[in-house]
């Protein structure tokens, strides 16, 4: 597995690349695996409006270093351009705007190449960009669009299976929507630290066991050096069997039992010593109503567990082989594969590192067994070993995004969910103040929704196409103070608005391309005014 | 609905989607404040000061010359390094070297027409009240917690009920990986940084005898390299956390221990994550946190809509985007015990047999204190002084004695002061344990 072939490898002695140090900062966080992706990735921004809102996103990809990015744009540039776009100067005037766009984004970083369609004014054909153009990883819209131009998207989408993203932004609200060709598993989320560890310490295997059992043999005649450097998941073990004991055999699960073994653990601690007491035994008392947990199945692996691929091409892909090979593993041994790392814990070294070592062991055991039943399966023999081993040690963190019908590019609008949502957000308006929820921005999304093809409308206008597509929300005072908002713009963006949008746009598209933490499924609203997002599901 | 007048600035076509904006009401303006025919020339006689020309900083000084200000000064005394330019936009490979203040400025000021960007290459605590004065809006994009207290303490101390021209907002952004934060701070009115200054907990350290005898982690070694090895040998006269081949004498020295130990994880990357305290930075995060912060800037400059930090209303967005999106929203209290802007001493738990010594250096990690220079005196007398030497060396005989010896009493105050805040006498009641 990865980590094996990296503690092997002799020790660099020269420091890192050039190209390392530029990336220094965001390789912390995506790592070489996801900066590949990256820079293979091809994107097309179909850009419309003030076109700001697309710009500052591939500024936010340009700097990281996507591979490369098609603007298409029939806009020429204008004075009131240079009032809101950042990557347009005073000789842009008069000329192509994805051009000048273009120009100026690809002085930010060397390594990325891109391109621009027309090349004239008045040349535009999206279908001929399209079809000559090597095949997008993901495509970019911005609204208002030409409906013409969004149906040749919709069927590109369709044809290759590509993400889409839109975006609309005006005044001081903005949204945009991810649109997944179907379900989109992630195995890299990245969670928080403190989250991963599992010791099981409820159902040990035999070398723990053994390991806790030598340590504690005479627990009370050690001497206080050794006493005070027991590893905290040792003291655990060994009260946990006295406790057992004394219980018929039973764990401390219910929460009074836990707090009486949390006091019994406490007891133990020796405080005749010159520091009064014992940091492993105070740490070993904090992780009690934590660690003393029967091991339960997290709702993303069970949501993969539950979910049935429908495509032939997606069920035959690793992701779906490892995952049926995981679920054999849970059906017998009613416990996911053990991840491995253990949280530092005041110790010897070298006893932590035995410990380090029995949790490591057991996860490579478990792994193999998993590969062992994806070697067993049609392909699986073709199935990367790290990939197993990556799924086995995030498999309480796996998880699965757009996993329900719909969601694809073919549902820019479902009418049937978009009434189901609405009718939701606004009964919980009206319970807003006794629980002490924010209100739903729900209005600005059908406020903004409503001018998807037309340059700038007026509140009324607004409002009857909102009642058109969601009926009855016509009346709905929040809906009429959004519409007039939005109104208010007149379709014109507000830089600080497509800017903020642009940095979560890119955000959401590194996180497709990278399959790297968590993207919103599927619509994320935001409201400049109150300054806040919420993320629903259209 | 009549459509409402739009008040065109000098270039009404240039400023067309801003004015529609800034110079009319919309349904959520407040009409007894808002006059949009008075926007676009208040805006231009306004002066904002940017402090940082990092990350935030380059987001900031482009979002605010495209929100029409049109007086801007800028503030950061570093120079570009071959890292910045995963984020920082306005610098290219040809200015590694250069200061970041002039470059940026140069840069926003070619590209965006009738903007004035002033740069200044020097700490902040080079300038005094007089020059923050000038300023209507202070927005900062910083990523030490120290020069954030000290612009704060600053602005709090300038306010003068009688002058309004003494109350200037400040913005602040920060960002971490996928996460961040803006709030609006009115000095006086709504709480204030040392009012929020747990929600910045110091990173706990790792306890000196873990470094120095039994290593478990990589980090243990890259710090026993770090702290004790480096001292012991020397190899450099002065340890440049820059200089690749120090960090790499570093690395080797942290390597050999792990193997010692048999830990595994030592990198090279790991080493100078630890040795430089490097935070991930993401553009993504930054343009989205910038962008907050130069929205509300907008907002308090022309009143065209509510913004954070209004009476009994939000002040602070909480932004995290590893999981989904998600922005937390709310007010934070102003803290009557602030040693800032409030008057009451703030607790601080004590134990009688501590040392002062152990006093000092529970004011470092306290979460409410985090005064890493503290001089401590009495009502009646003086405990310790970090200087003038003399008196240093006339106090220092305290540091040994306990709280008990002092003559310490429950409830009693204590008065601390310290080189970083030097506007700020922090009060503390002694709460015994």
């Amino acid at each position: 597995m990865t980590e094996v072939v990296m503690e092997q490898m002799p020790p660099v002695l020269h420091g890192p690349t050039e190209k390392q140090r530029k990336y220094d900062r965001q390789l912390r966080l995506w790592a070489e695996s996801g900066q590949a992706a990256l820079e293979s990735a091809n994107l097309l921004l179909v850009n419309s409006g003030c076109g700001t809102v697309g710009v500052e996103t591939l500024k936010n990809l340009v700097l990281p270093g996507i591979g490369r990015f098609t603007i298409v744009d029939d806009a020429v540039v204008s004075e009131a351009d240079l009032g809101v776009n950042f990557f347009l100067d005073e000789g842009s005037l008069g000329k192509m705007r994805g051009q000048c766009s273009t120009e100026l984004l690809l002085e930010l970083n060397p390594e990325v190449h891109g391109d621009w369609y027309p090349k004239t004014k008045g040349d535009l054909n999206l279908e001929k960009v399209l079809a000559t153009s090597s095949t997008f990883t993901l495509i970019m819209y911005t609204n208002p669009i030409r409906p013409a131009d969004l149906a040749i998207i919709q069927a590109y989408g369709k044809q290759h299976k590509t993400p889409v993203v839109l975006v609309h932004s005006a005044g001081f609200y903005s949204y945009f929507r991810i649109l997944l060709p179907g379900a989109f598993p992630i195995v890299d989320t990245h969670p928080d630290e403190t989250a991963t560890t599992d010791l099981r310490l409820l159902t040990p295997w035999p070398e723990l066991v053994e390991f806790a059992k030598e340590l504690t043999r005479d627990i009370d005649s050690l001497d206080n050096h050794v006493h005070g450097h027991l590893p905290f998941v040792v003291i655990l073990l060994h009260y946990l069997d006295e406790w057992r004991a004394t219980h018929d055999g039973a764990y401390p699960l219910k929460y009074a039992e836990k707090i009486a073994f949390r006091n019994l653990v406490q007891s133990k601690m020796r405080t005749d010593n010159p520091e009064g007491g014992e940091e492993n035994f105070e740490e070993a008392v904090a992780a009690v109503l934590r660690a003393v947990q029967p091991t339960s199945l997290p709702s993303g692996i069970r949501e993969v567990f539950d979910y049935k691929p429908t495509d032939p091409q997606e069920d035959g892909s690793p992701f779906w082989i490892i995952a049926e090979a995981v679920k054999k593993f849970y059906e017998k041994h009613r416990c996911l594969p053990v991840p491995g790392n253990v949280p530092d814990m005041k110790a010897e070294s070298e006893v932590y590192i035995k410990l380090q070592n029995i949790y490591k062991a057991k996860a490579r055991q478990d792994a193999a067994e998993v590969l062992k039943m994806v070697q067993a399966v049609p392909g699986g023999r073709d199935v990367d070993p790290a990939e197993v081993g990556l799924f086995c040690k995030n498999a309480a963190f796996v998880k699965l995004i757009n996993a329900s019908a719909g969601g694809g590019i073919d549902t820019i609008l479902n009418s049937e969910r978009l009434a189901t949502v609405a009718a939701q957000e606004f009964s919980n308006d009206e319970m807003a103040e006794e629980t002490l929820t924010p209100l739903s921005l729900l209005p600005i999304y059908l406020a903004l929704y409503a001018t998807s093809h037309v340059e700038s409308s007026t509140r009324e206008q607004i409002v009857s196409e909102i009642a058109k597509a969601v009926p009855g929300a016509g009346v709905n005072q929040r809906v009429v103070q959004a519409a007039e908002e939005v109104a208010r713009a007149e379709g014109g963006e507000l830089h600080n608005i497509s800017a903020l949008t642009g940095g979560m746009v890119a955000q959401e598209v590194i996180k497709v391309i990278t399959k790297q933490y968590i993207p919103i499924d599927n619509t994320c609203i935001f409201d400049g005014i109150g300054s806040r997002c919420q993320v629903l599901r259209l | 609905m009549a459509s409402v007048e739009v008040y065109p600035s000098i270039e009404p076509l240039r400023w067309k989607y801003l004015d529609r904006i800034r110079t009319r009401p919309g349904p959520f303006t407040d009409l007894d404040v808002f006059e949009g025919s008075a926007v676009a020339q208040n805006m231009d006689n306004m002066k904002v000061l940017v402090i940082g020309a990092g990350g935030l900083g380059c987001e900031l000084l482009k979002n605010l010359a495209l929100s029409g200000f049109k007086n801007i000064h800028v503030i950061d005394m570093d120079t570009i390094d071959i890292s910045n330019l995963n984020r920082q936009f306005l610098f290219r490979k040809s200015d590694v070297g250069k200061f970041k203040a002039e470059v940026a400025a140069a840069f926003v000021e070619s590209r965006v027409k009738g903007v004035s960007i002033t740069p200044h290459k020097c700490k902040i605590q080079e300038f005094d009240e007089d020059f923050y004065m000038q300023f209507q809006i202070i927005v900062c994009g910083l990523d030490s917690i120290e020069a954030r207290r000290w612009i704060n303490a600053t602005l709090v101390d300038m306010v003068d009920e009688e002058n309004p021209e003494s109350f200037i907002p400040l913005i602040d952004g920060g960002t971490e990986g996928f996460q961040g934060q803006s709030r609006v701070i009115l000095p006086t009115m709504t709480a204030c940084i040392e009012c929020m200054l747990d929600m910045h907990v110091p990173r706990a350290q790792v306890p000196l005898c873990t470094i120095a005898t039994i290593p478990r982690q990589p980090e243990h070694c890259i710090e026993w390299a770090h702290q004790i090895a480096w001292d012991k040998e020397k190899p450099f006269p002065k340890l440049d956390k820059d200089d690749p081949e120090h960090i790499t004498w570093l690395y080797q020295k942290a390597l050999a221990r792990a193997e010692e130990f048999n830990i595994p994880g030592v990198t090279y990357s790991r080493t100078q994550g630890v040795v430089k305290n490097i935070i991930p930075a993401i553009a993504s995060t930054n343009a989205i946190i910038a962008a907050s912060c130069c929205n509300e800037a907008l907002k308090i400059a022309t009143n065209c809509a509510p913004f954070l930090g209004m009476p009994e209303q939000n002040n602070y967005m909480q932004y995290s985007g590893n999981d989904s999106i998600y922005t937390y929203t709310f007010q934070t209290e102003k803290k009557p015990d602030c040693p800032v802007c409030g008057n009451r001493a703030r607790d601080l738990d004590v134990n009688l047999g501590w040392t002062l010594k152990e006093l000092i250096e529970a004011l470092a990690v306290n979460p409410s204190a985090q005064l890493k220079k503290p001089s401590v005196r009495t009502e009646k007398k003086t405990l310790y002084m970090q200087s003038p030497p003399g008196l240093e060396e006339q106090t220092r005989p305290n540091m040994d004695k306990t709280l008990l010896e002092l003559g310490l009493e429950e409830g009693e105050q204590i008065g601390v002061t310290d080189p970083a805040f030097p506007s700020v006498s922090f009060k503390f009641a002694l709460r015994f344990k």
